[in-house]
């Protein structure tokens, strides 16, 4: 194998004595390229410092017990104890969706490897730039069933987007290099390197930086010009495009370049979950976000488009519904930095290979020569079109009947008191759509939350790892009362470390989202879905909890209070918050498309098809016996 | 379905075999046959891999095996472009009454009797599936004790080398 530059032996790290150099003789040796003699776990913080690594979540143990030692040395990077290794892998995604940059954490073998399994599958499903680093028992002791032992590098194959087991010492500065190079170029993901104890205790030297050795690995980010062309082409054919919009655009951080490429094409937008905020909400062509639980306008306008511009988005089966009946009569442009996303559910008619960045660039430019040469579609008709919509079916609720607290007005009032600039992140169930529904996203990575594999127990860790690094921003997580006592633990990590996160408890006393399927698909039997949070009983009291871990606690049960409540939580600074929102527990997210039926038949309440005024029923009607055989499965019902 | 032949080219480090064959079972592809080797370059591994797939979900897998960090280059090798060989080890019951039927057997298919007893013979033969799949076919009447049978190797037919290009750019 390729040998990183030549260590020779230079005589100026072997001084004979026991001691180790300090860092700072280190660091400047280091930075002097001169290859240093060290121990291997000195090369593995020598390398996330050379990374710019700042934070660290993990916990240590046995295998990774080396590396502990000269990280407490470590004036760059700081480690932050967390309480269990779930919680230091969530961390580790939230910090790097907040922030775009890589996120770190450790663990050691065996359970603190296998507690890193759900982050790791969560930041591969949402592409999310993180490094874990866990410790493996001695190399010698590798497969002989020791104590502590787990192939974490077998476990993980499947939800890494690539993993390394170390056994050797002169290898560290070099994979840890590529690691990070991995996780944050093409499509982002996480990155496992599992290093044997006795790697870590080995002598060695460390020099760098390390030549990269990944022959297998040349991510495409420019896109083809003949395709960008062939792009716009059909989008200046096409009469009715829509933009769907997907984390993709987030992660390339082309916010900018979309808004710019929106207001030249004039273009409706969706924003998938995991895109929620890559256009601004209050943007006029803004539909919201399609899906299962999308907007009316948004879901309406896939169906009926007949281009679909898709960028960064993947067309998964919560965005499509019934994929033989999603958006019939569209075209298809199809640009992701992924190959092999595209065309994986839905046929692109142009695939795009590229770094939406890029993408989107070049889209402009040639859209833009378009319209400079009068080539430029006309879309007003479908503008007005989508724009009745939005305006006839905003994304609104019931108010509960009792003098309950609904708990769409709660997400509502925090957006509008919290603003914009604020870290949104939530769990996964009903408060998650509520929160991607009723915040108002005015800029990318102001939303996080686990949209691949909706992981309930992200939020707290998450925000956590968000409000580390963005010490300056208000975070919020917006939690359900199921996700917040998986994951809650970490509340004593933010008390100790001064990492001020609020928490806002949406308690409605149940799985939500599993006790809405019940009443929607399972007569109302609620089997094993009612939590006792705060019907009848509140176990745990979250205020309670909350001072039990030295957080500020607030309980807000009437609409007349949350204004104050969320207010009296904003005034906190010193310390984490937990703010317990006793909400209506019948409260159910709309607009729905129930799973596995087509997008056509959603719904914006309880049996309540969107009633479509006269000429827009037709329209619709006409629309769907161009391609059905007269059967307008999606014409208004009641 | 239709059988799709695979070249795999992996760099040639631990867990690289099993890392490709998980890609196989999670996305639902069975795998009909494998082969793995060194090339000519002993960092370099290449894989031969029979599927049986339709062309989408080939595309598919495809994509996917290019992803993987350590595959360095996927070729489908076409059956009409390609050479492509099995290895076949046959214990076959063979006494002095059948020897040298079974002896003419082994001329015809140009095949090589590698181990002598008493009651068997054990024959070596090479070639495509179906060449092998005949010469079974003649000997199973005379009883067939063991067979093993080699993953399919193949290489594209003409000058061209798939190692040539394309594997030290990065």
């Amino acid at each position: 194998m390729a040998k990183s530059a030549a260590a020779t032996p230079s005589g100026s790290g072997g001084s004979g004595g026991p001691g180790s150099p300090s860092p700072a003789q280190v660091a400047q040796q280091a930075r002097a390229r001169t290859p240093i003699e060290v121990t291997g776990a000195q090369s593995l913080v020598l390398s996330l410092e050379a990374m710019d690594v700042d934070t660290v979540f993990g916990i240590p143990g046995g295998a990774i017990l080396p590396a502990y030692d000269p990280l407490l040395d470590s004036v760059k990077v700081r480690h932050i104890l967390v309480r269990h290794e779930q919680g230091a892998g969530h961390a580790a995604e939230g910090y790097a969706a907040a922030t775009g940059r890589v996120g770190v954490c450790m663990a050691t073998s065996g359970p603190g490897a296998t507690n890193l399994v759900t982050p790791l599958a969560d930041a591969h499903m949402d592409s999310v730039p993180i490094v874990a680093i866990t410790g493996q028992v001695n190399s010698a002791a590798i497969g002989t069933d020791a104590f502590q032992e787990a192939d974490i590098r077998g476990i993980t194959m499947p939800i890494t987007k690539h993993n390394y087991l170390v056994t050797n010492a002169d290898e560290i500065p070099r994979i840890i290099a590529e690691a990070f190079h991995i996780a944050s170029t093409g499509r982002p993901g996480p990155v496992l390197v599992d290093i044997s104890k006795d790697a870590l205790q080995a002598r060695t030297t460390f020099s760098w930086p390390p030549r990269i050795d990944l022959p297998g690995y040349r991510p495409v980010t420019r896109p083809h010009g003949k395709q960008i062309r062939e792009a716009a082409r059909l989008i200046a054919a096409a009469e009715r495009p829509i933009l769907y919009v997907g984390g993709g655009v987030i992660r390339a951080e082309a916010s900018e370049e979309l808004r710019r490429f929106v207001e030249l094409s004039k273009i409706p937008v969706v924003t998938t979950l995991m895109a929620r905020g890559a256009l601004p909400d209050s943007h006029p062509l803004h539909l919201g976000m399609p899906g299962m639980h999308g907007s009316v306008s948004a879901v309406t306008g896939l169906q009926k488009s007949d281009l679909i511009i898709a960028l960064g988005a993947r067309f998964d089966d919560r965005v499509t519904g019934q994929l033989s009946t999603f958006a019939p009569f569209a075209k298809v442009i199809h640009a992701d930095i992924d190959p092999a996303e595209i065309g994986k559910n839905r046929r692109a008619d142009v695939p795009i290979v590229g770094d939406c960045k890029a993408v989107i660039t070049d889209l402009t430019e040639a859209v833009d020569s378009d319209i400079d040469a009068g080539r430029g579609g006309d879309y007003s008709e479908w503008r007005e079109r989508v724009a009745g919509w939005k305006e006839s079916f905003p994304v609104g609720y019931t108010e509960p009947e009792e003098a309950s607290l609904a708990p769409q007005y709660v997400i509502e009032r925090l957006s509008a008191i919290v603003g914009p600039e604020a870290v949104y992140v939530a769990g996964v169930g009903q408060h998650q759509m509520w929160a991607a529904q009723f915040v108002q996203y005015e800029r990318p990575n102001a939303w996080l939350n686990s949209g691949g594999l909706g992981t309930m127990g992200y939020a707290v860790p998450a925000a956590m790892g968000a409000q580390v690094g963005e010490p300056d921003r208000t975070v919020w997580a917006i939690d359900g009362d199921g996700c917040f006592q998986m994951t809650n633990q970490e509340l004593a990590t933010c008390v100790i470390n001064n990492i001020p996160i609020k928490v806002a408890v949406i308690n409605n006393s149940s799985l939500g989202m599993v006790r809405q399927w019940q009443t929607l698909f399972y007569n109302e039997r609620y089997s094993n879905t009612d939590l006792h949070t705060s019907v009848g009983s509140r176990v745990p009291d979250f205020v309670k909890l909350a001072d039990a871990y030295g957080c500020a606690g607030f309980r807000c049960e009437r609409p007349e209070d949350v204004d104050d409540t969320i207010r009296a939580a904003m005034a906190v600074n010193d310390r984490p918050v937990i703010v317990d929102f006793v909400v209506h527990r019948d409260a159910m997210v709309w607009p729905m498309v129930a799973a596995g039926v087509s997008n056509d038949l959603i719904q914006v309440a309880r049996d309540t098809a969107p009633q479509w005024d006269r000429e827009e029923s037709e329209a619709l009607e006409q629309d769907l016996d161009a391609d059905h055989d007269g059967v307008p499965s999606g014409s208004p019902r009641n | 379905m239709s059988k799709h032949t695979l070249s795999v080219l992996v760099e040639n480090k631990p867990g690289v075999l099993a890392r490709i064959a998980a890609l196989f079972s999670r996305r639902g592809f069975n795998i009909d046959s494998l082969a793995v080797g060194e090339t000519e370059y002993p960092d370099v591994s290449r894989m031969t891999v029979v599927v049986d797939v339709e062309d989408l979900p080939l595309e598919q897998v495809t994509k996917q095996l290019n992803k993987l960090v350590e595959v360095l280059k996927v070729v489908e090798l076409e059956p009409t472009a390609a050479v492509q060989r099995q290895v076949m080890l046959i214990k076959v019951r063979a006494d002095a009454a059948t020897r040298s039927q079974v002896l003419e057997m082994v001329q015809m298919f140009r095949a090589k009797v590698v181990d002598v007893a008493t009651e068997s013979l054990t024959i070596e033969a090479t070639g495509t599936t179906d060449k092998l799949r005949a010469l079974l076919d003649v000997l199973e009447p005379y009883g067939v004790k063991e067979l093993v049978q080699s993953g399919i190797v193949a290489i594209g037919r003409g000058p061209r080398s798939i190692t040539d290009r394309s594997l030290r750019t990065a």
